[in-house]
């Protein structure tokens, strides 16, 4: 667990002075509206808007009630209205419900949008269509970063992700550019940029705009190098389960802003209760990027750790005992019960994982990743989709079989479709469209696969044979675009060697061995080699869009890299980073638009719901 | 990549993946219980000790004391009290109030004048530099902006539209001009301001001129489609798909209306009008199983609500139902049947066979679903003759389209007992699987009889260490070991 970390790693910069800005600037925006005004608050800036205020902040800026944005009309009895947003149509439709309403009764208000991170024309247009457009006023509160540890930044904006990927709607990409030209202000200037795929490349150049019509000040750079990288880049690492703990955390209790909110069953008590992890929790910090079956046995050693210091009371005369109470109890205190609820939370991942055959899982992913025994896999993708087990873990697995597959012959497709609408509700055809449209799960076009041999085959032997006979074909005939960056980048490490997960030899480990993230790979990479040089085959099977620029000498900050991840990281990547970083010697610091995992990409992209 | 079989099946028992499985109660799992016995252990001694519990208030008891989640939930909860009471109940009071000076200055020495470059500059009050160094731009509202100058051109507006800074686009009246204004948006990449010009297209210009010239911009016709999207301009949205012959789209868009008509019967006379959309061969043949199938759960709902309330059906009162079977997927409606009206001729719509029939299910999928609602009932004779009558689904004992172990999955999730267990854990095919399904079921018989089968001495001793002192298992057991024809291998 006490990984040695290299002497020359760099100090991480602080990070709590984007927390300061964000609350001084809506204090600011508050005190625009002076006087007594009820607050209505957008559902999800709820928990970001805790870690950086709390309602003493509020109320002393002369907010009277808080509520939540629920699309209901309005009770509060205020003569002054204060919307906290994200700049959306609903939203903002509801607004102008309300604010007719209160027309059409006759009753006056004064009323204030505030849009955060900042708002848009088609808000605004609505607005204008509804007729209230300037019996409201807007502004903006810049709130674009919101540090959730030492070393991970997010923009908080989960809808990133299908806005810019499935819906090809571009309007998060200036949000980007300006995340970046507000660290690069801070904590700049940076010294090179690289990056691939195509938002990262409209990401960089809106800053570069940024940066030119601004003025830079030279001062001392706390960042040094920056990697800006798609989400559909790499659609493969996000797609796996997560074993390493944080990202089984995730995966089972779900984080949500750094906060994990962990039930009776890991409690053992009869209530739930809200937990922060991050560093500042001891325990979590030495365990979070641990395999998961390493944490058992640290978890028993600092159990018996405990216990001796507890023990220690035993045979102590007065003086001793005081001391023992005032300098050490507290701490041992703390740390109980951090240790106790991790024991429970272990506890309860093990009961749940053992429920749901999560080896023959893991076995069924490890199998696609490494490109064999294909056939079995999708028996047993069909197995867990006759079964109606989750309708999102059933997804996720053909999901991955198409990316790893390159698409699915077409009759798997078919098949695998209409038993899976059976299954979960006729519904999700549109979930398949959405899907189709991203590429996470296609049919493979005729031409790719040897179709015409396989039908012949095909009309000659049984349906069973005939399957096998098509894999042993196809691994001949079509190209995986993942396969051969698997090959090229040796993601996969050869099965036949021993992998010891309590000394990681690699990022493997956080997939027990059996996958290299290809997204922290390509980071690798390019630090590495300074650029994308000896790359090129590569990027042309990931569609190129990749970039570097200098952008002035280097300075002392060079170890210190930031990663911005456009559309969302997971837990599993910020720990193989960290890895790396003990590794090579650098500080990462992840920036992202949110922390995603298998779970979140795909309900992103159900549409079985209105 | 094609592998051995032998290769394989040494790849996933090489160390490389034992080392972590989450299966059985292996070590670790009791090492972790012990760490949790002696942590536990702990716990009553600190929790005498708990005197002082000041610093845990805030991070330990659920939701922070003061925090704004749990403020608006008190806001919510006294609004149904009454309309009228006091916005912050007590324990704000007692919140060490945070002074306004936490973050080091105060708010309105901290905004000073405006510069040139419309961004607000911070006082030299502030002496920490690295903050001087970023100053949010807070600007004006925009509605205070009188600035209407406007000879900007097309690339001059999309500038500063991207600065959010006051434009008028009125003057861009030529078609040319407003094609200049799109396409200097698209390649500054904001989709906010491309947004913002298709917009002030859609006014002004008529739909087809605007979707002739969409069809070649492929980033603005994005941007266009997701827009009508949010504003539920459905009927501009089909329009556009019609001009550029995205049939399959229309037809998923107008089928995905279904899902806001709450009431059954107007949305299944709703799918039945979709079966006319031009959906592709496949798709359509789904959307006639969902119309098909949602007709048949009204009729389903409406029998078996009578049935039930008229309190005849023994089943009904026995298992009385859960939820209505409306909107169910198909599955779930056939495990509905399976479970309430198994025996029912192939004639009824309730019928599991029709029910099979109508819809194409395949025999493993029809196979699973019965043998998990028969399950569920204990309905133990059913279960046995899914595997057995061959007149029934044809399969003999010994073939099942489900491997068994899967079988005994399904049968222990529903708390089938141990001697039905049994009779499946035997019928397991690869030993090591069967050996550790009877472990964990307790099976002991298939144990014993599998060692003794694999002629392994030292694990049939081991195993008698794990059986109860003087039971039967262990007789037997003692008697295998004595019996002198057995050659053991061990």
């Amino acid at each position: 667990m006490a990984h040695s970390a290299r002497r020359d790693s760099p100090e991480l910069p602080d990070f709590s002075l984007l927390k300061r800005l964000a609350r001084d600037q809506l204090i600011y925006l508050l005190e625009q509206l002076p006087g007594k005004k009820d607050l209505f608050i957008e559902a999800d800036l709820m928990s970001p808007l805790d870690r950086i205020a709390n309602v003493s902040t509020l109320k002393q800026h002369e907010v009277d009630k808080l509520y939540k944005v629920e699309y209901k009309p309005v009770i509060s009895t205020s003569d002054q209205l204060c919307f906290l947003i994200r700049p959306r149509i609903q939203t903002v439709k509801w607004i102008c419900d309300v604010v007719n309403a209160d027309k059409a009764a006759g009753k006056f208000r004064r009323y204030k949008l505030i849009f955060t991170p900042q708002k848009f024309y088609a808000c605004e247009a609505v607005l204008e269509e509804q007729g209230i457009f300037g019996d409201v006023t807007t502004d903006e509160w810049a709130f674009y970063l919101l540090p959730l540890d030492d070393d991970i930044i997010s923009l908080e904006l989960p809808e990133f992700f299908r806005d810019n990927f499935l819906a090809g709607d571009q309007r998060w990409v200036r949000t980007a550019g300006s995340t970046l030209h507000l660290l690069h202000s801070i904590y700049g200037p940076f010294s090179k940029i690289y990056g691939i795929g195509r938002c990262s490349k409209m990401a960089y150049e809106s800053w570069r705009e940024q940066v030119e019509e601004g003025e830079t000040k030279a001062r001392q750079a706390e960042i040094g190098n920056v990697f800006l990288i798609d989400r559909d880049v790499d659609f493969v690492t996000p797609l796996c389960s997560q074993v390493v703990y944080e990202g089984l955390v995730d995966d089972i209790f779900r984080i949500k802003c750094g906060c994990v909110e962990f039930g009776p069953d890991v409690t053992s008590s009869d209530k739930s209760m809200k937990v922060m992890l991050n560093s500042q929790d001891k325990v979590f910090n030495e365990i979070r990027n641990e395999h998961f079956s390493n944490v058992f046995g640290f978890l028993s050693q600092k159990a018996r750790n405990l216990q001796t210091a507890y023990d220690k009371r035993r045979g102590m005369d007065i003086k001793q005992m005081k001391t023992f109470v005032s300098e050490e109890l507290k701490g041992l205190k703390q740390e109980h019960r951090l240790l106790s609820l991790h024991i429970g939370a272990s506890e309860s991942i093990m009961k749940k994982k053992t429920k749901q055959d999560f080896q023959e899982l893991l076995k069924t992913e490890h199998s696609l990743l490494e490109g064999f025994e294909i056939r079995e896999c999708i028996s047993f993708i069909e197995e867990h989709i006759n079964r109606q087990v989750s309708m999102i873990e059933s997804l996720r697995l053909l999901c991955l079989l198409s990316i790893t597959e390159n698409g699915l012959l077409p009759k798997d497709y078919r098949s695998l479709k209409a038993q899976y609408l059976q299954s979960y509700g006729v519904d999700h055809l549109l979930t398949f469209a959405n899907l189709r449209q991203l590429g996470l799960l296609v049919e493979q076009q005729p031409g790719e696969t040897l179709t015409v041999m396989e039908s012949k085959v095909g009309k000659l032997v049984n349906d069973k044979t005939a399957g096998k006979l098509t894999d042993a074909f196809s691994s001949l005939a079509k190209k995986s675009n993942f396969r051969a960056l698997s090959k090229k980048l040796n993601l996969v490490p050869k099965s036949d060697e021993e992998y010891d997960l309590r000394v990681p030899r690699d990022m493997a480990y956080i997939f027990s061995g059996a996958y290299i993230p290809l997204s922290c790979k390509l980071i690798e990479q390019v630090l590495e080699r300074d650029g994308w040089t000896g790359l090129e085959e590569v990027t042309r099977l990931l569609n190129g869009h990749e970039f570097a620029h200098s952008d002035r000498a280097k300075n002392d900050a060079q170890r210190i890299v930031l990663v911005m991840f456009l559309g969302g990281c997971t837990f599993s990547e910020i720990s193989a980073l960290r890895f790396l970083g003990r590794e090579r010697g650098y500080k990462f610091i992840v920036v992202t638009t949110a922390i995603t995992n298998s779970s979140r990409l795909i309900e992103a992209l159900l549409d079985n719901h209105v | 990549m094609m592998k051995s079989k032998p290769d394989e099946e040494d790849y996933w028992n090489s160390s490389k993946f034992k080392a972590f499985t989450f299966d059985d109660e292996d070590d670790e799992f009791s090492r972790l219980k012990e760490s949790k016995q002696a942590v536990n252990s702990i716990r009553r001694l600190v929790e005498e000790d708990d005197d002082e519990d000041d610093v845990e208030k805030v991070s330990w008891s659920g939701e922070p004391v003061g925090s704004i989640s749990w403020s608006v939930r008190e806001t919510a909860a006294s609004n149904q009290r009454t309309d009228r009471e006091p916005a912050f109940p007590k324990i704000n009071a007692d919140t060490p109030t945070v002074s306004r000076s936490h973050s080091g200055y105060s708010l309105s020495s901290l905004f000073k004048g405006k510069t040139k470059t419309g961004s607000f500059q911070f006082s030299d009050s502030l002496s920490d530099s690295s903050v001087r160094l970023y100053a949010p731009e807070l600007r004006k509202p925009k509605s205070e902006y009188k600035d209407y100058v406007s000879d900007w051109s097309p690339e001059e507006t999309v500038h500063r539209m991207q600065q959010g800074k006051a434009v008028s686009l009125e003057k861009f009246r030529s078609l040319q001009d407003k094609l200049l204004l799109l396409d200097f948006s698209i390649s500054a990449h904001d989709g906010n301001v491309i947004t913002a010009v298709l917009i002030y297209l859609k006014r002004t210009l008529s739909k087809e001129v605007l979707f002739r010239e969409l069809e070649s911009r492929q980033t603005a016709l994005r941007h266009f489609i997701h827009y009508l999207t949010e504003t539920r301009d459905q009927r501009l949205l089909l329009e556009l798909l019609r001009a550029l012959g995205r049939t399959e789209d229309i037809a998923l868009l107008q089928y995905k209306e279904h899902l806001s008509i709450a009431d059954e019967n107007k949305r299944r006379d709703f799918l039945k009008s979709c079966l006319s959309l031009p959906f592709s061969p496949e798709d359509s043949a789904h959307v006639q199983d969902h119309y098909t199938l949602l007709e048949r759960q009204i009729i389903i709902e409406a029998t078996d609500r009578q049935a039930e309330r008229g309190g005849k059906v023994e089943i009904f009162q026995k298992f009385p139902r859960r939820a209505s079977i409306l909107n169910m997927p198909l599955i779930t409606t056939l495990y509905y049947c399976c479970f309430y009206h198994y025996t029912e001729s192939e004639g009824t719509y309730s019928s599991p066979l029709n029910v099979r029939q109508t819809f194409r299910i395949s025999e493993k999928q029809f196979f699973v679903t019965a043998l998990a609602a028969r399950a569920k009932l204990k309905a133990w004779v059913d279960v046995d003759a899914l595997f057995t009558s061959r007149n029934w689904l044809g399969f003999t004992r010994k073939k099942s389209p489900l491997g068994f172990h899967r079988v005994v999955d399904i049968l222990q999730k529903n708390s089938a007992p141990t001697q039905v267990l049994q009779e499946y854990v035997g019928l397991v095919d690869d030993a090591e699987l069967r050996i550790s399904l009877a472990q964990k079921h307790k099976c002991h018989d298939i144990i014993i009889n599998t060692y003794r089968d694999l002629k392994d001495r030292q694990q049939l001793l081991g195993y008698r260490g794990k059986v109860e002192r003087g039971s039967v298992e262990e007789r037997k057991i003692n008697e295998l070991l004595d019996n002198p024809q057995i050659r053991w291998k061990n």
